[in-house]
Parts: C-alpha cells; structure tokens; sequence
C-alpha cells in the first residue's frame, strides 16, 4: 500500500515536529511514507470563510499531489474533514468536469487515529509517556469523522501515561479557523472555559488531534501561566521516553 | 394574482430543479415490541410528572372517585360511566361558571405507557375541551384495557376528526430558569385513576 | 416588519455586548446546562432514536419537495371542516388577516398562544397600530412583553432572565395592564407561575378572539397541533369563539400517522421531557367545542426563498425544538439577542439568511459566520438538519454577493492566501520568511512556552488573537525543509 502523509499546511508551517512524530510513528510500525511535495493545503480555510473559487486551485492541487497513493494519512481531524466533505463541493463549484472526477476517485484521507486503528488495526503503538495526559477531543475529529474513542484507546495503551478525564470534553474549546479572528471575543470565551477544564484536571499535558486547536487553547494556557504543555497526539504517540 | 397563486407559484418555481424523488422513511419504530408490563409502566411514567396515580378495581372505582372530590364542587361532562355524589352535570357552563368549581371527573380514550400520557378526545364521558381545563382538579379514569405501549400505536388508534388533548401530568412550566413548576393554567392537579 | 429586530449591529458587535454580561451569562450557563442533561436523559430512553431522526427528516423532505400538493391538500381538508383558510406571502399580507378578523368582530384584544411565527411578522406591533391589544399567554412570553424585552430563545424567550428579573417585571408591570401581582411576591418561581396564573385568567375567561400558531398541520385531514406545557394553549384555543391561526407553510406534514414521528422527537428534544404536558388537535369547527369560526393563514414570508436552496432547503425541516440553541457554545456565552432574530442560536444562524437573503443586511450577512463549525448542533437536531454545512454554504453566498464591490481586506488576505497555498513551492518560500522570524524570536524572545519552545506575546496588528493568546514562535526549519535536507529524517536517524 502506498501511503502519502499530508502534513497540513498548518503543521507544515508552525508544527514540524508533529510531523515528524508521524513519520517517526509509522515507520516504527512497518508503514513508509511518502511526502509529496507539492503538498500545501487542503482549503478549508478558505471553504470555511465562504471563498469558494479561492479554494478551487488550493482543491485542485491536493487532489493531483495525491492522486496515485492508496491512502492519506493526515494528523488533523480537520484537514480530513475537509477533504471527506468538502473537496467534492470545491470541485462542482469549479465547473471542471475533470475536477469533480478527481475528487470522486482520491484516495481516502485518514485522520492519524483512524488510519492507526482502522486501517493498520493496532491500539499498541509501542509509545512510552510517563506523564499525567488530558485529551481533548476536536470537535472535526469527533463530529465530522466520527474517531469516536479512537484516540483515547490509543492513548491508554501507551505505557506510563496517566489519562485524566476532562470536564466538558466534547465541547468546542472556540477556535473554529477563522471564527477565532471574525468573532474573536465569543472565541475567547469559548477559549477560557476550556483552558479553565484543563487546568481543573492538573494534567501536565494537554493532547489533542487538531494542532490548530490546541494552538488556541495553548495560547490561552500559556498566557494565564497556567504551565501546561500542549502536544498533538502524533508525538505522544511516538514518543519512547524512558523506554529500555 | 391572489396571494394563494403567488404562495402556490413561489413554492413551483423553487422546486423547478429539484429532484423530487421520494426519501425512503425508516419506520422501524411503528413495531417496536411493547412494554412487559404496560398497565404498570403508564402508573410509573404518569407518577413521574408528579400526577398522583391509583389503581383499583372496576367495582372501587367509584368509591375512589368519590373519595378524591368529596367536599369539592365537581362538575362531570355528560355519559360519564361513573356516577358521583352531588356533580353538576355539565350543559354547556360558561368559562366563567368553570372557573367557580373545583374539580372535573372524566374518562379518558387512551393512555400511553411509554410517555405517560392520557389523550382525551371530547366524546360522552370526557365532555368539551374547556370543561377539563378550567377547574383545578382533573380525576380522570383509564381503563387499564385503554392504555397502549407508545405513542405510533396511539397514533394509530385516534381518529384526527375528532379534536384530541394529550395530557401528561399537571399543566406545568419551565420557563424560569428551567427549573419545572407543576401547575400553571391548566389542572394543578392531575389525578388518574386506573381501573382493571 | 421582518425576522430580525430592526437596528440591530452584526453578530461580533452584539456578542461583544453579551458577553460583558455576567449575569447573562451565569443565567445562560445554568439554564443551558439544566436543559442539556435533561434532553440528554430522555433521548438515551429512546433506543431507535436515530432511526426517529432519520424518519422525521425523511419525512419532511418528502413533504418539502411536494409542498405545493401538501398545500393544496390542507387547504381543501381545512375548507371541508368548516375553517377559512388564507394565504400571506408576507408578513405585512398575514398581520392585514389576523387585524381584519379582530375588526369584523369588533374586539379590541385577543389572547395568543406562543408562536415564532406570529413574532416572526410583528403581529403584537402591527395589531396595536389598528387599536388591538395582542396578550401574550405563555409565561416567558408574558415576562418579556411586560419586560419591553425581546425574546433570546425559541422555547424560552426569557431564558435570560433570573427569578429575581423577573419578580421585579412582575411587580412592576403587572398592575399597568391588568391584575397586579400579589403584594407578597417572593422570586421563587412556583410563586411567579402562580402570579402569572391570576394575572391572565381573567384575560382568559374574557378573550373573545385568540390567536396561534401550530407545531404541525397535517394535510390530509386539515388537523393543526399545539404542542405546550402551560395550558395557556388551551385556554386560547378553547375558549373564545374566534380563533385564527397563523401557520408557516414549512409546518405541513402529510398524514395523520406522520405525528408520531414528530410527537417522539419534538418534546424530548425541546424540554427534555417524555412529552409535553399538553398537546392540542383541532380540525376546523367542532360543533359545541371551542371556536365556531376557525380561521387558518397559510404563510409564506421568505420560506419559499429557502425553498429554492437546494443546501438549505433542509432548514424548513426544522421543528422549532431549539436544541441546537442548548448545546450550542456560543449561543451559550452570548445568548440569543445577539442575533438580532426571533430565531436565534444555530437554526436562526442559517434560518434569517434563508429568509431573508444574503448580500444586503451586514447584520444578516454576519450571522452566517456565527458559528465555530463545531457541529454540537447536527448532532442534537431531531430532524437532522446539517446546520454546519449550511452555514458553510450561506458563507459562500455571502462572500459571492459581495463580489462585484471593491474587495474587502478580508477578501485580499483570501486570495492572498490561496495564491500562496495552491502550491508546494509557494508555501515553501513563505516558510522560510517565517523561519527567519523563529530565529529572531529565538534570540530575542523572552518567553518559553511548556515544552521549551519560544512564545510571541501580544502583537501588533494581531490584536484579534494576540489579546489573550500567546502564539508559538515559528520553528526555524518547516517541516518540508526538514524532509528535504535529511529525506524524510532517513540521514538523520543514520547520523
């Protein structure tokens, strides 16, 4: 099977490492990825604000970079959500019978969990991570894709992490893309009482699937002092921290 | 153009490219299995909004009918199979002539397990709509024999001709704070008897 | 009159207001998070509550895409049973209905049943211009008529309001129109219930005219439902001789059978309850029972402009149960006069726009965007509207109205945006500018975020964010560059 990574443009951009965590995740269970270039950013940004035709080549060059793997592995709820149920709307509204075609026949894009679980059919990763964690569940990831417990069966299995649960966990913690700058107040809101959850758990780690989302709750955790450490599941999940 | 042309055109032209083939209706719920116990799941549900609820026999009836109005002044629609003591018989009271009783015995046509609700639908023993509104009090008698297991077999069984009041519980609100308070226009009290 | 409260700022502008609210806000939480764990309770009862969805949905997609024969079949089915049926194709056409019934009879009141739609038109505003006092019945609509409030929720239009608010309107206002409240009002809300109870019975025992709406109106039997808790509903529907009622065309379901559908969905979903206390059906006249001159408009006012979007024609499906108001975080925080709507929360999100039309009302054009995309909404909506989806769509029309104007700034940053992540390449060259901002964070920067990595405080022209966010400072090496000088990490493991 041919598996591309699609890093995400976000993470691509601020968030290398958790890349990395991908790569180094999948090649200890046996999967080489691939890393086409020509990768940049699946659209949402701009579906989601309502620019449509922006978003066409933003569409169009996902669907060529990956035409041709069996499957796309991406470590955001979010960028798979876009490409599960948004690229098809690009593709009509471009008018390019070429286009709508493409987006028919991709390859299916697996959010990380789900292309762990799913697809390679492990929950054991061989992670070590001997820390107090809280998981916050993305709303794309839990909503749109439907990971269910995924992530968390995940996270249970890495040894020596501790899973606290968090207060009020399904609810959005206020990023929603460009919803944090258009609507800025009311995503602060939603922001504070999220990082208030987090910190109620004294966790020393906050890990979610969505590194845009944590970003936000992140930002709001490290401006309160609150000292807790954001990380996408990707690199907790690779991690081997003490491990013999 | 009348109003009805133009509504009627506007709803054409705004289904003009529209495919309207019809959407399959899942209808697995009209077959649920029932409830074991039907009769005694409609006692509980009822009870839950705070309603008081008996069960007797077809022979106690009337004497629990008796005993819960005695001292009240009862009004009773005509055909109410269930005689009692001292209740004006309702021939067409005014609003006003309502609101000075007390208390309402009626029967009921259906009651429902599953949500705990008694439908009336205004025939002899139920009387018109106002007169189980206006008092206070509403005793009403199921017959154990009436009460169905959900609301798709009550469905079934009414006739929409007829106008219809689902009563479940004492007339309440929630609308301060969502905290729920029985009793507001409606019955504050809602008594049900359950008979057989 | 129209959907939406005349005057009102966008959506950012009102929340912002809101949210400095923090009374509202302790109200809001508390009376959300009480719903939410009811409905929550009575929904895990209902084993095939998915299959409910779908059926509900299902079935009024069907009625939706022959709405014109449900129509015309309801209509003839209303005619046969003795009621007047008229047509509105707004709400100005509706309000002449209701207001030439009331003259034709000579009343100078009329009592009404709570209904979105008869807000929806302003008919209370639009009656007391012909000299005709329209009481609102239901408890939370009585406390925002004496407040002079507007409504901020579809059940509970006073949701915002606590019990010492509203033993204050109570007392305050009562006496001006009608029995005042009693001298010894406590706010405890068994006692407000019990004050609104002698305030309008005599209302009530008077009413010789009352006006509703419907939950439902079934079209082969002409049959309309009232679906309330209080009894106010009965009163209304019961007691006067002269009833109308004002039904938007959306609310046609095809048979009788249909309702039990909808009868399961509504009040779980609405008050969290198994059923509702009351649920009235009435099918024109009923010799000797309630009103014997039955009055029926059918209106449209926009619904028929929602009609023709093929993504949000699914918001006519909607039941008015406002579940999505009581999951929704945002609606939540900033409650419901931030939308400036009689439909609030995520339904009226993508409701006003569908009625009303994007491109020509920034207030209306901004409520598409009030919405993180979280999808708590799909997820409790009982007829499983993809309010999500729509708002995505409705975006997109609001964006595409707007452009034939000169481009807004947002528009610019857009195609900026898109120019830049359309290509590998492109971003690449972005990423190395940012690299070089990571560097000098990296040696300038004085605070490290957990973890070790460098944090960027509060930034000019980021105002929007960098208020109460701190940002990570960019990584010296994008992730592609990383691939690229160690191919894929492969040298490095090896060095």
């Amino acid at each position: 099977m041919r598996v591309a990574l699609s890093v995400t443009c976000v993470n691509d951009a601020m968030f290398p490492d958790t890349g990395k965590a991908v790569v180094t995740l999948l090649r200890r269970l046996g999967v080489d990825v691939a890393f086409p270039a020509g990768q940049a950013c699946c659209g949402q940004p701009m579906v989601n604000t309502g620019y449509l035709d922006e978003a066409v080549p933003v569409v169009r060059n996902y669907l060529e970079t990956f035409a041709g793997y069996d499957a796309v592995v991406t470590p955001s709820g979010s960028c798979a959500g876009s490409a599960r149920h948004q690229h098809d709307i690009v593709a009509r509204r471009s008018g390019d019978p070429a286009l709508v075609e493409a987006a028919a026949g991709a390859p299916p894009t697996y959010e990380l969990s789900e292309f762990l679980v799913d697809v390679l059919g492990v929950v054991d990763v061989g992670a070590s991570f001997p820390h107090s964690v809280t998981y916050h569940p993305t709303c794309h990831s839990l909503r749109m894709l439907g990971v269910d417990d995924r992530p968390r069966r995940l996270l249970e299995a890495v040894r020596g992490l501790r899973l606290v649960d968090l207060p009020s966990a399904e609810e959005c913690c206020g990023f929603g893309g460009t919803f944090a700058l258009k609507n800025a107040d009311t995503s602060i809101a939603m922001g504070a009482d999220k990082a208030r959850h987090v910190r109620e758990t004294a966790a020393e780690v906050l890990v979610a699937g969505d590194n845009s989302c944590l970003l936000h709750i992140g930002g709001m955790l490290s401006r309160q002092r609150a000292g807790v450490r954001v990380m996408h599941l990707a690199e907790v999940l690779a991690a081997q921290e003490g491990a013999a | 153009m009348s109003a009805r042309d133009d509504v009627l055109g506007s709803v054409r032209r705004a289904l003009a490219a529209a495919d309207r083939s019809p959407v399959p209706v899942p209808d697995g719920h009209r077959s649920r299995p029932g409830p074991a116990d039907v009769v005694g799941l409609f006692a509980e549900r009822v009870a839950d909004y705070r309603a008081v609820v008996e069960r007797c026999s077809a022979d106690e009836a009337a004497g629990r009918v008796a005993a819960v109005v005695e001292g009240l002044r009862v009004v009773v629609p005509p055909g109410l199979p269930w005689p009692v003591p001292g209740a004006v018989v309702d021939d067409g009271l005014t609003a006003a002539e309502l609101d000075g009783l007390d208390a309402v015995v009626t029967g009921a046509t259906l009651g429902i397990a599953e949500t705990g609700t008694i439908v009336l639908t205004h025939g002899p023993g139920q009387g018109r709509r106002a007169l189980t509104l206006v008092p206070d009090l509403h005793v009403c008698v199921v017959r154990a024999g009436d009460v169905v297991g959900d609301v798709s077999s009550a469905v079934r069984l009414l006739d929409p001709v007829l106008p219809q009041t689902w009563i479940s519980g004492p007339s309440a609100t929630s609308d301060i704070e969502l905290s729920r308070v029985e009793g507001v226009h409606g019955p504050r009290t809602l008594h049900v008897i359950v008979v057989g | 009159m129209t959907a939406t409260f005349v005057g009102m700022p966008p959506f950012p502008e009102a929340a912002r207001a809101a949210l400095a609210d923090t009374q509202l806000r302790s109200n809001l939480a508390h009376a959300t998070a009480t719903i939410r764990a009811k409905r929550a309770a009575v929904v895990a009862e209902v084993d095939d509550w998915e299959e409910l969805r779908l059926a509900g949905a299902a079935i009024k997609d069907n009625t939706l895409l022959h709405l014109d024969e449900h129509l015309v079949a309801l209509e003839a089915a209303l005619t046969a049973r003795g009621a007047t049926v008229h047509w509105a194709t707004d709400a100005a056409e509706a309000c002449a209905v209701v207001a030439r019934v009331a003259r034709d009879h000579g009343v100078d009141e009329v009592v009404k049943v709570k209904s979105m739609v008869t807000q929806e038109i302003g008919l209370n505003e639009a009656l007391a211009a012909e000299g005709v006092l329209a009481w609102e019945t239901d408890l939370a609509e009585l406390i925002v008529q004496l407040g002079d409030d507007l409504p901020s929720h579809i059940l509970v239009p006073a949701i915002h309001r606590n019990r010492a608010e509203i033993r204050e309107i109570f007392e305050r206002r009562m006496k001006d129109v009608g029995r005042p409240a009693p001298d010894d009002l406590v706010d405890d809300p068994a006692r407000l219930a019990e004050a609104a109870r002698l305030h309008l019975r005599e209302k009530f025992l008077r009413a010789r005219m009352a006006v509703s709406g419907a939950n439902f109106a079934v079209a082969e039997t002409g049959t309309l439902v009232v679906v309330e808790s209080e009894g106010n509903g009965r009163m209304c529907l019961t007691l006067p001789d002269v009833l109308v009622s004002v039904v938007g065309i959306e609310k046609v379901v095809p048979t009788w059978q249909d309702l039990d559908v909808f009868l399961q969905l509504l009040p779980r979903s609405s008050t969290g309850e198994r059923m509702n206390p009351y649920t009235s059906t009435w099918t024109g006249v009923t010799p000797g029972d309630g009103p014997q001159e039955v009055h029926v408009v059918l209106l449209d006012n926009g619904r028929t402009r929602a009609l023709a979007d093929e993504v949000g024609r699914q918001a006519l499906r909607c039941i008015r149960c406002s579940a999505c108001l009581n999951v929704c975080p945002v609606y939540e925080r900033t409650g419901g006069h931030a939308y400036g709507s009689v439909y609030p929360g995520p339904i009226g999100a993508i409701l006003n726009p569908l009625l009303r039309g994007v491109g020509t009302d920034e207030q209306v054009d901004s409520l598409p965007y009030a919405s993180s995309l979280c999808g708590a909404c799909f997820e409790a909506c009982p007829v499983r509207i993809d309010i999500p989806s729509v708002l995505v769509d409705l975006r997109a029309q609001v964006v595409d109205a707007h452009r034939a104007g000169a481009p807004k700034p947002e528009a610019l940053a857009m195609r900026a945006a898109a120019w830049s992540l359309g290509s590998g390449a492109r971003l690449g060259r972005l990423e190395r500018l940012s690299g070089v901002v990571g560097r000098v964070a990296g040696r300038l920067g004085r605070r490290t975020l957990p973890g070790g990595r460098r944090a960027l405080g509060r930034l000019p022209g980021l105002g929007g964010w960098s208020g109460a966010r701190d940002l990570p400072a960019p990584p010296v090496e994008s992730f592609r560059a990383w691939w690229r000088r160690t191919d894929g990490g492969r040298t490095e493991e090896r060095a």
